[in-house]
């Protein structure tokens, strides 16, 4: 597949579009997420750097495609692993309950707990 | 035959890989559909570097030779690379999350610019259109990783100080001419086949050299406040250099991932400079630290200290209650010893809410992320416009660790140099709470009037400290009621 100069440019706007949209959809609570994520998003260069460093017949090619791939591999690991880990963090009202009591056991909360009012 | 299926796999691959990570993003519309979502675009980005390996199958002539020992530095830097990745994105510190999101994303401007760096090197490059845009991909790249590298110390405290020269901007443009100088004249030579002044590798050296240069001495001279702009947009750089390094690898993957990470960038990096109430350019072209100076006393009132048990006492009395909570929470670590109070509160009857500002904390919306590692549901988070409104019927407003953020003289004062930025309205609560470290002044130096208002009183104290005497006085007087 070739992919030419018009061809690129109607790649890039639509996806430049999408973006645009669907990050203009996130709420402002995920917005450190939505960066990582994004983050993470951009580490699938590292199949870029797979194709380069397989295709290297020099020392230097193979030295620099390594590089590329190192670096790659982390944008995406680290990218994913610290999304995924804040993602899990957001919990609502209504599973707070078996949170708390799975957390916190009730021998410190319990002076307060029966009064009421 | 056995020569066209593999092309075909990959290009298969690419594009589910490509819809899943649009699909995972477009999961994060909600708290309820993102931790799924992010699965999902995992799910996408294995997938494709797996199908990766099916290059193999497609190698040039030159390559053969060297495939053992190319798949065996291919398995070493995946495992290296994302496996230290993966343990540092599992370690590291909320609080310390900006650097973090720094760090790999200078990774990722790395990778576009090696790989640049390697078609370049071998001279692949087809075209002027091609190697045009493996320059421009190669200099954003290389900007990104150096800059972000910088954003990284800086957020890590290992730079502590802006750094400023006089005549800075003058230096960086014409750092920035020199690489663009270079690059046009690799592009000479290899599209006429004369013969260089410097061999063609040290003209490659010295325009990544440059570029590099280039993204240090532009990100030096910002100030920490700003930092999380700065990330933001490096961010959408990197995101541009992998899309132009996917159509000179003329992957249309990584053209619609990167470019989509671009436009998210930039779009998100529009939304904070809002929330600052600055432009873009002013972030990076003007020193914030030296417009602010202020005069003093036009401020009326006094700063009226108040002793933390009462003040938690209060709350438990009153009908309403929103919290503001700032970064001098997450410095003193007392977002776990809040949500313990906020607890006692709402077991008493108490409607509690969180207002958290858009640029609270270092990066946007790292203030939510803060509050829910402590364990405060989503549900009581609100962001500024959701909330503002319903300060003025407020009982209780409780500041922690935040300052600008509250500072009515945005609304008022045409002199402040925060002057238009939208603030949480906190001073329109009957009765205002300011837990603050000490007398000092906020992150950007700022003189706060509702801290002199006749509805606000000051609570003296590390963070964490004051909320557990909070919590400690309001478990009292269960204690001696039911007693």
């Amino acid at each position: 597949m070739t992919i030419d100069g018009f061809v690129a440019l109607y790649i890039f706007m639509l996806a430049a579009f999408a973006g645009w949209v669907i990050i203009g959809r996130v709420p402002a609570i995920l917005h450190t997420p939505l960066m990582s994520g994004s983050n993470f998003v951009h580490g699938i260069v590292v199949i870029g750097g797979l194709y380069a460093l397989l295709n290297a017949s020099t020392g230097l090619e193979q030295g620099i495609g390594f590089v590329a791939v190192l670096l790659g591999a982390g944008n995406a690991a680290g990218g994913y692993a610290v999304t995924d880990r804040m993602l899990a963090m957001f919990q609502s009202s209504s599973h707070q309950p078996v949170h708390a009591t799975h957390k916190s056991g009730a021998h410190r909360r319990k002076p307060t707990s029966p009064k009421k009012g | 035959m056995l020569t066209m299926l593999p092309p075909l796999l990959i290009d298969i691959v690419g594009i589910v890989a490509a819809f899943l990570l649009m699909f995972g993003l477009w999961r994060m519309s909600s708290p309820v559909t993102a931790p799924a979502g992010i699965k999902v675009a995992g799910i996408g980005m294995v997938a494709a570097v797996a199908a990766s390996f099916l290059y193999v199958f497609n190698i040039s002539p030159a390559a053969h030779p060297h495939l053992p020992v190319n798949l065996a530095l291919a398995g070493i830097a995946l495992a290296v690379g994302g496996g230290l990745a993966w343990w540092g994105g599992r370690k590291v510190a909320m609080t310390a999350m900006p650097q973090m999101v720094a760090l790999y994303n200078g990774m990722g401007g790395g990778a576009a610019g090696a790989i640049a760096a390697m078609e370049l090197f071998g001279n692949h490059a087809r075209g002027v259109t091609q190697l045009g845009v493996t320059l421009l991909g190669a200099i954003i790249g290389a900007v990104s990783l150096s800059g972000s590298l910088i954003a990284w110390a800086k957020l890590q405290g290992v730079l502590n100080k802006p750094l400023r020269i006089k005549g800075q901007q003058v230096i960086n443009g014409l750092v920035m001419l020199a690489t663009l100088a270079v690059g046009f004249y690799i592009l000479f030579i290899v599209q006429s086949g004369t013969v260089p002044v410097l061999s063609l590798q040290a003209l490659i050296c010295l325009f990544f050299g440059c570029a590099m240069l280039f993204g240090i001495l532009m990100t030096l001279p910002i100030g920490g406040a700003d930092m999380p702009v700065v990330i933001s947009i490096y961010n959408a750089f990197t995101g541009l250099a992998v899309g132009l390094e996917g159509f000179v690898l003329q992957t249309p993957a990584l053209m619609i991932a990167g470019m989509l990470v671009g436009a998210a960038g930039i779009l998100l990096t529009l939304l904070m400079a809002k929330a600052m109430n600055r432009s873009v350019s002013n972030v990076l072209f003007t020193n914030f630290g030296d417009v602010v100076k202020q005069k003093q006393g036009a401020i009326k009132g006094s700063l009226k200290p108040t002793a933390a048990g009462d003040a938690g006492i209060a709350m438990r009395y009153a009908s309403s209650v929103i919290i503001v909570p700032g970064y001098g929470l997450a410095a003193a670590q007392g977002q776990q010893k809040l949500y313990e109070f906020v607890k006692l509160l709402i077991a008493a009857g108490v409607k509690v809410r969180f207002a958290v500002h858009p640029v609270a904390g270092r990066m946007p919306g790292q203030m939510d992320v803060l509050l829910a590692e402590a364990g405060v549901p989503y549900d009581l988070i609100f962001q500024l416009e959701d909330i503002n409104d319903d300060f003025a019927t407020t009982d209780i407003v409780l500041v922690i660790g935040a300052n600008d953020v509250v500072n009515p003289s945005a609304r008022s004062d045409k002199s402040s140099p925060i002057f238009g930025m939208p603030i949480l309205n906190a001073d329109k609560a009957k009765q205002v709470y300011v837990v603050k470290r000490g007398e000092g002044k906020g992150y950007a130096g700022i003189v706060n009037p509702l801290f002199y208002a006749d509805n606000c009183n000051m609570v003296y104290r590390d963070a964490q400290a004051v909320m557990a005497e909070m919590i400690e006085a309001v478990r009292g007087l269960g204690l001696s009621a039911a007693a």
